[in-house]
């Protein structure tokens, strides 16, 4: 139905949108974009089971499937290689054509195409329909673009692992569900690529599901996204009671106009969406299941958990950016929780030796800064953030990738039982893996936020967003923004310390791979470290396009040389408008001056100056230090074991939900159901029964009892009526 | 294709046929030999399930009124006929039978080795009766298929169960049989009551209907029926029965004991408890007790399946956490919340079968079905395992598959009514995560361990048959379950209707024989011009013309229960 109901509705789809301005935007086959990674997934979903059944075969038989016996790699093998990038490489052209065909019109409301009614029950009314506007044009170049470099780059990745037409059939449906979430018009429909891309997280997480530990990982991050699903659905339920419907446009006409401003309702609804958001896009307090997701393939961990769906609760607020201009409570919570988490998981990633926990560590705290952003109403900062931290973060990635992958084959050849993740036993892989080392480099300076890096214009436009927004003239909680400025800079400062950590154990000082081992690292295959080439290019280039108006005139800027200044910010303003025509109204003039004093040039200058400080620091102490090989090293203490056990969060939850509510659960098991319930059902059999014994005990079948019980019984009535 | 079903007279005879069809099989069944049993049962079922799909057809989907109506005389002196017909409430349900019935004779042919002839006749005699129950327009012939279901189901599970199947299927029959005596007095007193007012004796649903009735007597008779139901449902805290019957039942009794015998009870709740005593269940009080009780059942269960170490026992707890979404949807007393509950019904239908038809398969292979004896079987079995875990997704309710649809519209009606109910309702979304996935990690994934799991074969072609057309309807209805809801809504929509008009003097003017359904037709015109009115201004967005499917129908959505 899919199929063909979607090729039909192809040429069905009829644009409902209006534009003022010259020309209009005419799509060209948006549909196809979501299309052509379902029918990705579908080839390789079928190619997957029928490799998987000969496979099975053999893991019955006692053995493997041998991939390189004679007659070559199968087909089912082979062809994934082509569909899997090939249907994203295509989804990604296509959007290039609408982005370029809607560069050229000034797109006032967004563009719907209806497909086909999806639910109508008489008086709830959602179709299946996809917008685009200039939000969901961003999203989609993100989503399809670093799909493809990290679809690529699985080739070499997973080339040789037995399940490999399933790891694309799965990534495949990721797509189709991410782009889903990004391009659909109403919450009902953006929910269906919401949850689906927790499935699919869920499935690649698991990916190796024999392994335990990776299969606790993919159930504990399925379970704890829904959590948050819950909030989305009530969130969902909150407004339609309000608006009867759930497509956006209406949704936030409805809002703008009609809704009181911090009222009960707009509070309720932005603090349950913001729920949700929690789970996906792992904050405090559901950001515990990202950490264990990393127990996927990495470039799961580039895509899934880096670059794209964890990032879909920044876009969901940004979306939303009406609701969230509308409840300044909500907001607040919303730039709260982000800076909260921003600096907490940062303190986490001190301390971890594993190369993709620091990372993923890592990843929390960035998401925080994206949420501070779009808390303060820089709806546009929040998503170039998203953006380039979608260039660097899935270079971090794709580059931890390449390591683990060069680690695990010379961990292979002597078939040494180290960890291929371990930072301690790397080391002075520069030598080794040139271009890994230069790209990482280029990914550490970015997110450290050093001029002029991408990380640098994004990052530090949202510290100085945070800290304008305090000094507004009607701002809500001034006290507690200036609090959340400090945060985000703190959590910078840990950002270039931990990374520069990172850098320093894993290229610098000496290798400590082992002697026999090192022999076989070697740098990465071409079809990987171009990936990764082209994301370094974009996350040191990327940040160009939306360099903020006043560092855009300073030398920061090259005094207005720097192409496309501010350019995001006009490009989103059609969709960010009616928040920011809020936010004016209520709140006034966001200040000129941080919350002590400085102008926006003198602290982007202070926090490249930090930065470079700091990495200078962290090269000096963590490079003076002697590591050793994991299996030799000492256990941390003190305060720094608090910091690798993760502030014992973990341990927190499992004492306080997870063990509470498995034994609650055997109470209710053992004692309310087999107990109280089925005692009672039982106790009635047994009375009934017992009555049952007790007549019985008068059918003895001899005539002498009958005719006693007979004569007591005339006897009674007798003495009855006479008396 | 209207056309050609017209030509051969489709309409008057399809309801008696499917009924009488099945009743033919049994004989054919058993008049040949115990071999070919299974083979003929199969076949048979097959062409009755290609037979009812023709009523997708023939069914109006813009009339809320029983269709295909055809009555007979059965005993003139009580006023009792063998009268028939469907509505959107039914029609489903109709369908759903004669298509699990096929599932579960086809998931039986390796499970059932002894006494075939007498089991498959069986099967065919359970299909006849429960399609009656959802035909009957009589209460009395109503009853009589109602209580007939119950026996082949007690010898299914009392003859091919396990080892405590006399407990299981005793506690079935009293369970249910003694609940339903309740509903007997109940239609008997309305029987009386009607004959007072008509003057003549009668039976007919649409005679019933129209029985005045005080709030007292209501009260009363609600209860009676709303018992006998709810142990059939089951509804918490009579449940108990449920997990004990599915887990002594053979697989094609768990198939049809969750796919459509609980489904009698919640289409009670629509047919007869809602119209009959609308004053009864509009009471705040009632409303309150019947949606406590559902949501206990979404979150108490959840919490008890998801400690059971039998997989099938697990399952049939959940079966209780999803009929709670559809006694919440009923009492939440909007077009939403009803539709939404029919939606799970299906939806449980396809998913909980499938479940336990993949449970049986699972314990042809190994002869356990304790989840702790498996572990690593997606290796081996990675077809088996595919159907398993979409089932499962499809069963909590992920979007995209038909789960989702039922749960969403049964929780977003009782939300417009209930919001702090609905909230709590709404936290059966991540226990039911807490339940499958476990389960599903613990047989399918984690190491390969145990040597007799990694013998285990995978599909076979009579399986991948019986499951394929399962999961890609989960799917189906995923995406599209519009021309399902399109149906239901006018039927639906009298219902409401119904309630909210029930003020004694409503129900006492009323003349009878008046069909009990309003034409829908007219009241969408009424509604259609504040409703119209009242749309947003961004809704001219995706109503494009040409693109909606069904036109007029979709031009106005009419918000029928403005809140209250």
């Amino acid at each position: 139905m899919l199929l063909t109901g979607g090729t039909a509705a192809l040429q069905a789809g009829t644009e409902a949108g209006s534009q003022s301005g010259a020309g209009a935007f005419v799509p060209f086959l948006p549909g196809l974009v979501v299309l052509l990674p379902l029918i990705g997934f579908v080839i390789n979903g079928v190619l997957a089971l029928l490799h998987a059944r000969a496979s099975a075969v053999a893991v019955r038989n006692g053995g493997e499937l041998d991939l390189d016996g004679p007659g070559g790699r199968p087909l089912t093998h082979t062809l994934p290689t082509w569909v899997g990038p090939g249907v994203v490489g295509l989804a990604f052209l296509i959007t290039l054509v609408n982005f370029v065909r809607m560069l050229g019109v000034h797109l006032e409301e967004p563009v719907v195409r209806t497909y086909w009614t999806w639910i109508d029950t008489g008086t709830f009314h959602v179709a299946a329909a996809l917008q685009l506007d200039q939000l969901s044009m961003v999203m989609m170049l993100v989503v399809t673009g670093v799909s493809f470099l990290i679809h690529v780059f699985s080739v070499g990745y997973m080339g040789d692992d037995p399940a490999y037409p399933r790891y694309f059939a799965y990534l495949n449906l990721f797509v189709f569900f991410m782009l889903t979430l990004v391009m659909a018009s109403s919450y009902a429909l953006m929910f269906v690529g919401w949850e689906g891309v927790g499935l699919c997280s869920y499935l690649l997480i698991g990916f190796w599901f024999t392994d335990r530990e990776k299969a606790d990982a993919g159930k504990k991050a399925f379970v704890v996204n829904r959590i948050g699903d819950f909030g989305f659905l009530v969130a969902m339920f909150l407004l339609f009671s309000r608006f009867h419907t759930l497509d956006f446009v209406p949704v936030f006409h409805g809002a703008a106009a009609g809704l009181a401003y911090g009222g009960g309702l707009i509070t309720a609804i932005t603090l349950f969406f913001f729920l949700g958001a929690t789970g996906k896009s792992a904050q405090i307090p559901l950001y515990i299941w990202l950490p264990d997701a990393m127990a996927g393939p990495t470039p799961v961990s580039a895509l899934i958990h880096a670059a794209t769906m964890v990032t879909a609760g920044v876009y969901m607020v940004a979306r939303s950016s009406v609701l969230y201009a509308l409840s300044p409570v909500g907001s607040a919570t919303v730039a709260g929780v982000g800076a909260l988490t921003a600096f907490f998981a940062a303190t986490i990633a001190l301390k971890q030796y594993d190369i993709k926990k620091v990372l993923a560590y890592s990843t929390v705290s960035q998401l925080g800064y994206m949420f501070v952003g779009v808390g303060v109403g820089a709806y546009a900062a929040g998503i170039f953030h998203l953006m380039t931290h979608a260039f660097f973060k899935g270079l971090l990635f794709l580059g931890a990738g390449a390591i683990i992958h060069s680690m695990h084959h010379a961990l292979h050849h002597t078939h040494s039982h180290a960890d291929a993740q371990d930072m301690r036993n790397m080391g002075g892989l520069r030598k080794y893996m040139p271009i890994t080392w230069i790209v990482m480099w280029v990914a550490t300076l970015a997110i450290s936020g050093v001029w002029p890096f991408a990380g640098f214009f994004s990052k530090d436009e949202i510290i100085w967003q945070a800290g304008a927004f305090g000094g507004a003239a009607h701002a809500p909680y001034p006290r507690l923004y200036t609090f959340y400025w400090i945060l985000a800079l703190a959590a910078a400062l840990l950002t270039a310390f931990y990374m520069t950590r990172l850098m320093v154990m894993t290229f610098h000082g000496p290798n400590r791979t082992g002697t026999e081992e090192s022999r076989h690292l070697r740098e990465t295959p071409a079809v990987m470290w171009i990936p990764l080439v082209t994301l370094a290019a974009l996350s040191l280039f990327g940040g160009w396009i939306n360099v903020p108006e006043k560092l855009h005139q300073s030398f920061l800027g090259l005094f207005g040389a720097l192409p496309m200044g501010e350019w995001m910010h006009h490009w989103l303003e059609p969709v960010t408008a009616a928040a920011q025509q809020i936010q004016a109204t209520h709140l006034g003039a966001v200040s000129e001056s941080a919350p002590f004093g400085g102008g926006e040039v003198l602290w982007g200058v202070v926090s490249f100056l930090l930065a470079v400080a700091v990495i200078a620091f962290a090269w000096r102490m963590v490079g003076s230090r002697k590591y050793v090989p994991a299996e030799e090293s000492p256990a941390d203490t003190g305060f720094a074991r608090v910091l690798n056990r993760k502030w014992y969060v973990d341990e927190l939850y499992d004492t306080i939900v997870v063990r509470p509510l498995k034994s609650t659960s055997r109470f209710c098991w053992k004692v309310i159901d087999a107990g109280v319930i089925d005692g009672i059902v039982n106790g009635l059999g047994y009375l009934a029964r017992g009555l049952g014994w007790f007549g019985s005990l008068f059918q003895t079948g001899t005539v002498n009892t009958y005719a006693l019980i007979l004569s007591l019984g005339v006897l009674v009535i007798l003495g009855v009526v006479i008396f | 294709m209207n056309a050609i079903l017209t030509a051969i007279g489709y309409q008057s005879w399809i309801l008696h046929a499917l009924i009488w069809l099945p009743v033919l099989g049994m004989g054919l069944v058993l008049w040949v030999e115990e071999e070919r049993a299974k083979t003929v049962a199969f076949w048979w079922s097959l062409g009755v399930f290609v037979l009812s799909l023709g009523l997708w057809w023939v069914f109006d989907p813009n009339s809320g009124a029983m269709q295909l109506q055809t009555s007979a005389p059965w005993i003139p002196a009580w006023g009792i006929n063998y009268s028939l017909g469907v509505d959107g409430i039914s029609l489903f349900m109709v369908l759903l039978t004669t298509f699990t019935s096929v599932a579960a004779i086809l998931g039986s042919f390796n499970y059932v080795k002894q006494r075939q002839r007498a089991f498959y006749a069986l099967m065919l005699m359970l299909e006849a009766a429960v399609v009656g129950v959802f035909c009957a327009t009589d209460l009395f012939l109503f009853y009589v298929f109602f209580e007939l279901s119950l026996v082949p189901m007690y010898f299914i599970v009392g003859i091919w169960g396990g080892e405590r199947r006399i407990y299981a299927a005793i506690k079935f029959f009293l369970f249910t049989a003694l609940g339903s005596l309740l509903m007997l007095v109940g239609i008997l007193y309305l029987f009386f009551k009607a004959k007072a007012l008509l003057g003549v004796p009668t039976f007919a649903y649409a005679d019933l209907l129209q029985v005045p009735l005080t709030l007292h007597e209501q009260i009363w008779l609600f209860s009676a029926f709303a018992l006998a139901f709810a142990v059939k449902v089951p509804i918490f805290p009579l449940h108990t029965w449920l997990p004990d019957a599915h887990v002594e039942a053979p697989t094609p009794g768990s198939v049809v004991l969750a796919a459509v015998l609980l489904k009698m009870g919640t289409y009670g709740f629509f047919r007869f408890v809602l119209p009959l005593f609308p004053g009864a269940a509009m009471q705040p009080t009632v409303v309150t007790v019947m949606l406590t009780l559902g949501i206990a059942g979404i979150i108490y269960t959840a919490w008890v399946a998801a400690v059971q170490p039998d997989a099938k026992k697990l399952v049939a707890y959940t079966s209780v956490a999803h009929m709670g979404f559809v006694v919440i949807g009923v009492f939440a007393l909007t077009v939403n919340g009803l539709q939404g509950g029919l939606m799970v019904m299906i939806s449980h239908g396809l998913s909980t079968g499938a479940l336990f038809l993949l449970l049986g398969m699972m314990y042809e292979r190994r002869h356990t079905r304790l989840i702790d004896a498996f572990g690593g079987i997606g290796r081996v079995t990675p077809w088996f395992a595919t159907a398993f875990v979409i089932t499962a997704l499809a069963s909590i309710g992920l979007p995209g598959t038909s789960g989702f649809v039922g749960e969403f519209l049964a929780l977003l009606g009782t939300f417009e009514t209930h919001k702090i109910m609905a909230g709590f309702a709404a936290t059966g979304v991540i226990f039911a995560a807490y339940y499958m996935l476990p389960m599903v990690q613990k047989v399918f994934y984690n190491p390969l361990d145990k040597p007799e799991s990694r013998a285990m074969k995978d599909l076979s072609h009579r399986e991948i048959a019986i499951l394929a057309p399962m999961v890609a309807l989960m799917i189906l209805i995923g995406w599209y379950p519009t021309p399902i809801l399109r149906r239901m809504e006018p039927s639906v929509r009298a219902v409401i209707e119904r309630v909210e008009s029930a003020t004694p003097a409503a129900t006492a003017t009323s003349e009878p024989s008046t069909a009990p359904a309003p034409n829908p037709t007219t009241d969408l015109a009424e509604a259609r011009e504040p409703s119209a009115a009242r749309r947003s201004p961004g809704e001219a967005v995706d109503a494009s013309p040409g693109t909606r499917d069904h036109g007029a129908h979709d031009a106005a959505h009419p918000m029928t229960r403005t809140t209250s």
